[in-house]
């Protein structure tokens, strides 16, 4: 703390120091400060309103030479906010932002993925045509609204060049200097490539999928993320034919019980997985569009090869943050190096103080829109708007889109045990038969749903897991009802909404533990 | 007194002389329990029992319909009622879906409906749960009587079968649980002898053809709007003013949609008299209640759906003692489903003042098996009941009315927060969704405890659910607007509502 004092004496800077041990309230203060900061000890330094951290951060930001930057900061700057990419958690942060009255400016630029391809008349145009048009119109309803709030959105990369200045290039190659306050980094993620002979030359991804002008027609899905999973089940939904390569576990992070029963209900509709499997070369046979590929895989357990002809290539396997070519290096924002993604404190702050990150760069987040909607939302408002609210990872619902749908809200099964050990769990679950399906012959045991309680918490539930159609809308409001404490004698309190499938839930009975039969008789 | 009432209410079983196992004498029977009624509440509360030893029958009749429509074990739910319905409801939903299909790249032909084939596949549906619940009962041991009911006295009854045979049956607890048939209108030339009800039109086998529906209920509306969904013209005559008992701005928007998607709704008129016409049509003579206008149309079908009468008058009731509302002929009950006689019960549609829905009547059922075998001493919470209006677009509600809220609250205490939103799915086949539409009912004071949800769109059902958790959770309009929207779907709407009625803003959703 002396040390602290002293640099910044020998810096001749007022400070204002208030010792938390000397004045009344200086435990609720020291409260406010870590809900704040994320920081719990002393000393905690500000500059400028920017946390800085403790004492060795500060120390480190006057040899990195930040904190003579954000001593100096003034309403020179160019901008309150800076965000860079255009992804929605960014969007939101910027809106947000310019709604409590901050000079805001958003800097975005798409690049196109490596595969583009002739343009050939087919039904599936009808389909893509119009899901183009409407991405279209979204986007130009983002950037009214962006105008609306007064959002300054330039179609530039970003590129830090010194602390708090980014340079920004345009498509013709003009460069432009920005100065902020503080900084978003949105950049999101672009699908990855295997790095095997013939992937970027041959395969797409799921971003060209849905501008594909053409049929993809007998399709190998490489991958088991929701993307994977959720285009393996569009396109056997169409009516084609479609393989499916999984390295490991299906919906990686997700409850693997669950994930295994999208898996079955997938094949039941004709989609063929191939487990411990990866794709060693891809030839191109024939060209086309779609034309014809082989695909030679190796086994992930020995040496056993297997070839396969596909008339589509669509690559799932992840996706890689957007964060090389934006200066991070430069200004001290460390980034995972295997990953690319950058780690944050539960306030979304990356290591340089001012600069902070939201959506799927973030690491160790779900990657999900809406939560970086949120996350950018609430990441505004502590910024700029004087709240504290931090956005909450764990109960953030979640839906596969799947043909038959995957919601799910709070813990997986193994993440409960992991978290709270078996013992201390109730899980009650049960199969069940959608009306919907009763005429349809659909079968009666393929719809599941299951709930994981905190047996010494009252029993909270803190796992919704629902396969079955509908499963977005039905998991919303059970999240809603989670974010209020939801208990398992709420929901046997709860009348059913007759007949619908979120009705089951309210009848809930059986426990996983009593090893009770749960299917469904199917009359 | 046969049971006695603990000083906490609870119930205690009559110590009995002869305790278990059959004592009936001859055509007589004992039981613990007699449930008067196999529709949801009275199954529910008999298998209940049953699993916690008691011994319990259960008696069930169908009366058949003036049109002569009869069906199996399980009440009006799964006959004629909630299940037929929603599958009804889901073949008009497959429609508009084969209609949407071109536009996402489905080559299909003009679609044909088959009502002969629908009609019996869903009662081949109805027909197997009919033989699920005769397998349930058996499997818990509960008895089984196809009798029409009386009451002798307050603990015995008189069945009669079919074929006019009688057995009396006694119980120490009896539980009415005998619902309610659909309304004829009395003073209306022709519509007994020409109309049917709900209870006749799931059971058709061949299509009603051109369709008058009389009603403002959410039956009438149901029916007329599967009805157009199916394809069939299809009329709707409403004397005053639809789904009184709901949110009168949503059924507007809900009526008004069903107008956009093709039904006629006739407002302020009233029928006359229904004729048959030499080509075995139907004419109908209606006036106008504002203008006094006479005018006639002529249908294939007309569907009474004015309302529903408790099944309670061939019960004997006064044999027994129980009161019951002379204007409603409901059974009078208290909080314990208690009727005016201590040892019998009423629950569900028959019941004075309860809420006409099946899940509310088996759990009230259950509780009250569970009561009775001083299990729990649990009551069942009126409050806060869910539902949905199962119209082609779909309207699903939780907690109070606006009207209600302001009536309760006062408009002053009172915030609405509201949206008019597009379903994505709407958006390629360019649907209109000018009247999807979604209200927030809460108290003006912060953390804004909500009072009610309503939502109308797709899947409502399915979306207020969990949103029927959050209100009896104790949710504020802050917790639920701190709820991560699943994107993208409909339901997340109802977390990103942030325009007040109060503020006068554009409640249109636009963008992501």
């Amino acid at each position: 703390m002396r040390q602290v004092k002293e640099l910044f004496s020998s810096l001749g800077v007022d400070c204002n120091i208030l010792e938390l041990d000397q004045v009344d309230d200086g435990a609720s203060v020291q409260e406010v400060l870590s809900e704040i900061t994320n920081q719990r000890t002393v000393p905690s330094i500000f500059v400028n309103k920017v946390h800085v951290g403790g004492c060795d951060r500060t120390f480190q930001a006057h040899q990195s030479g930040l904190l003579q930057k954000l001593l100096e900061e003034d309403p020179a700057y160019d901008y309150d906010l800076i965000v860079i990419g255009g992804g929605s958690g960014g969007l939101s942060c910027a809106q947000e932002a310019a709604v409590l009255g901050r000079r805001v400016m958003v800097l975005d630029v798409v690049v196109p993925s490596p595969q583009r391809t002739s343009w050939v008349k087919h039904n599936w145009e009808t389909m893509t045509e119009a899901i183009q048009n409407h991405i279209g119109s979204m986007t130009r309803g983002y950037r009214r609204a962006l105008r609306e709030k007064a959002v300054a959105h330039v179609n530039s990369c970003g590129e830090f060049v010194e602390h708090h200045k980014i340079k920004a290039t345009n498509g013709k190659g003009q460069e432009t200097f920005y100065t902020a306050a503080k900084f978003v980094i949105a950049t999101g993620e672009r699908p990855r490539y295997l790095g095997i002979q013939g992937d970027k030359e041959y395969c797409i991804t799921s971003d060209d999928l849905f501008s594909l002008p053409y049929c993809p027609g007998a399709t190998l899905v490489v991958g088991a993320s929701p993307a994977a999973l959720e285009c393996a089940g569009v396109l056997a939904g169409l009516g084609l034919e479609v393989t499916v390569m999984v390295r490991s576990q299906l919906l990686r992070g997700f409850d693997q019980e669950m994930a295994e029963k999208v898996g079955s209900s997938m094949q039941q509709l004709g989609v063929r997985f191939l487990r411990k499997f990866v794709p060693v070369e891809v030839q191109q046979l024939e060209k086309g569009s779609p034309g014809k590929l082989k695909v030679v895989a190796q086994s992930t357990e020995g040496t056993e090869m297997i070839e396969g002809l596909y008339n589509t290539v669509l690559l799932a396997i992840g996706r890689d943050s957007c964060t090389k070519k934006i200066g991070l290096e430069k200004i001290g924002v460390k980034v995972n190096e295997k990953t690319g993604k950058i780690p944050v404190n539960d306030v979304e702050q990356s290591s340089v103080p001012y600069v902070y990150a939201v959506g799927d760069v973030v690491e160790g987040k779900p990657e999900l829109t809406p939560v970086a909607v949120q996350a950018g939302k609430l990441l505004a408002r502590r910024l700029f708007g004087g709240r504290s609210e931090k956005c909450d990872y764990i109960n953030a619902p979640t839906v596969v889109f799947t043909p038959l749908e995957y919601g799910c809200c709070g813990y997986a099964e193994e993440k409960a045990v992991e978290v709270y050990r078996k013992e201390n769990l109730e899980v009650y679950h049960t199969l069940f038969w959608p009306l919907e399906w009763t005429v349809a012959r659909r079968d009666s045991n393929t719809c599941y749903a299951k709930i994981i309680c905190s047996k010494f918490d009252n029993d909270r539930v803190i796992g919704f897991h629902v396969l079955g159609p509908k499963a977005g809308e039905i998991t919303q409001g059970f999240a809603a009802a989670m974010k209020c404490g939801l208990t398992k004698q709420l929901l046997d309190d709860t009348i059913g909404i007759h007949p619908t499938c979120a009705e089951v839930f309210t009848t809930l009975e059986i426990t996983k533990s009593s090893g009770l039969d749960i299917t469904q008789k199917g009359c | 007194m046969a049971a006695l009432r603990g000083p906490a209410g609870r119930f205690r079983w009559r110590v009995r002389a002869v305790p278990g196992g059959a004592r009936g004498t001859a055509g007589r029977q004992c039981y613990d329990l007699l449930v008067i009624g196999g529709g949801s509440g009275g199954l529910a509360c008999a298998k209940e029992a049953a699993q916690l030893g008691k011994k319990v029958a259960v008696v069930d009749y169908v009366e058949p319909s003036p049109r002569g429509t009869r069906w199996g074990l399980g009440g009006t739910c799964v006959n004629v009622g909630c299940i037929p319905k929603k599958l009804m409801h889901q073949a008009a939903l497959l429609g508009g879906m084969i209609h949407d299909a071109p536009h996402y790249g489905w080559k299909v032909a003009q679609p044909l409906h088959d009502w002969g084939k629908m009609a019996e596949a869903i009662q081949n549906h109805v027909k197997s749960l009919n033989w699920g619940h005769r397998v349930q009962l058996q499997d818990r041991k509960v008895k089984y009587f196809n009798f029409k009911a009386s009451f002798v006295n307050p603990h015995m009854i008189c069945g009669v079968s079919k074929g006019g045979e009688e057995t009396l049956l006694s119980a120490d607890h009896i539980v009415i649980a005998t619902g309610g048939r659909p309304r004829y209108p009395t003073h209306i030339e022709g519509a007994l002898e020409y109309g049917i009800t709900s209870d006749d039109l799931f059971w058709l086998k061949e299509s009603p053809g051109k369709t008058l529906v009389v009603g403002a209920s959410y039956v009438a509306l149901e029916c007329a709007g599967f009805l157009t969904g199916l394809g069939l013209d299809a009329t709707v005559m409403i004397r005053s003013v639809p789904l009184r008992a709901f949110d009168q701005q949503m059924a507007f928007l809900v009526t008004e949609h069903m107008v956009v998607h093709g039904t006629r709704i006739l407002r302020g008129c009233t029928p006359l008299r229904v004729e048959r016409l030499s080509d075995r049509r139907l004419q109908v003579t209606w006036v106008d209640l504002a203008s006094d206008k006479k005018d006639t149309g002529t249908f294939d079908t007309v569907l009474w759906a004015v309302g529903r009468v408790p099944e309670t008058r061939g019960l004997n009731l006064e044999k027994a003692g129980v009161r019951t509302n002379p204007n409603t002929q409901k059974i009078l009950v208290d909080a314990q489903e208690a009727t005016s006689v201590p040892h019998i019960y009423a629950i569900g549609d028959v019941a004075e003042g309860r809420p006409e829905l099946t899940p509310t009547a088996i759990m009230a059922g259950r509780l009250l098996a569970q009561r009775l075998c001083s299990r729990s001493s649990d009551l069942m919470d009126y409050d806060n009941v869910p539902t949905t209006v199962f119209t082609p677009l779909e309207y699903g509600c939780v907690g109070l009315s606006e009207e209600e809220a302001v009536a309760r609250h006062g408009e002053e205490r009172v915030e609405v927060y509201h949206a008019y939103y597009k379903p994505l799915e709407f958006v390629i086949p360019e649907r209109d969704a000018s009247q999807c539409y979604i209200k927030m009912v809460c108290l003006r004071e912060p953390p804004q405890l909500v009072l009610g949800l309503h939502f109308l769109g797709p899947n409502a059902g399915e979306v207020t659910q969990g949103f029927a958790l959050g209100i009896k959770c104790g949710a504020s309009y802050e917790q639920v607007m701190r709820t991560v929207g699943i994107h993208p779907t409909c339901a997340e709407e109802v977390a990103k509502l942030r325009i007040s009625k109060r503020s006068g803003l554009d409640p249109t959703v636009t963008g992501c």
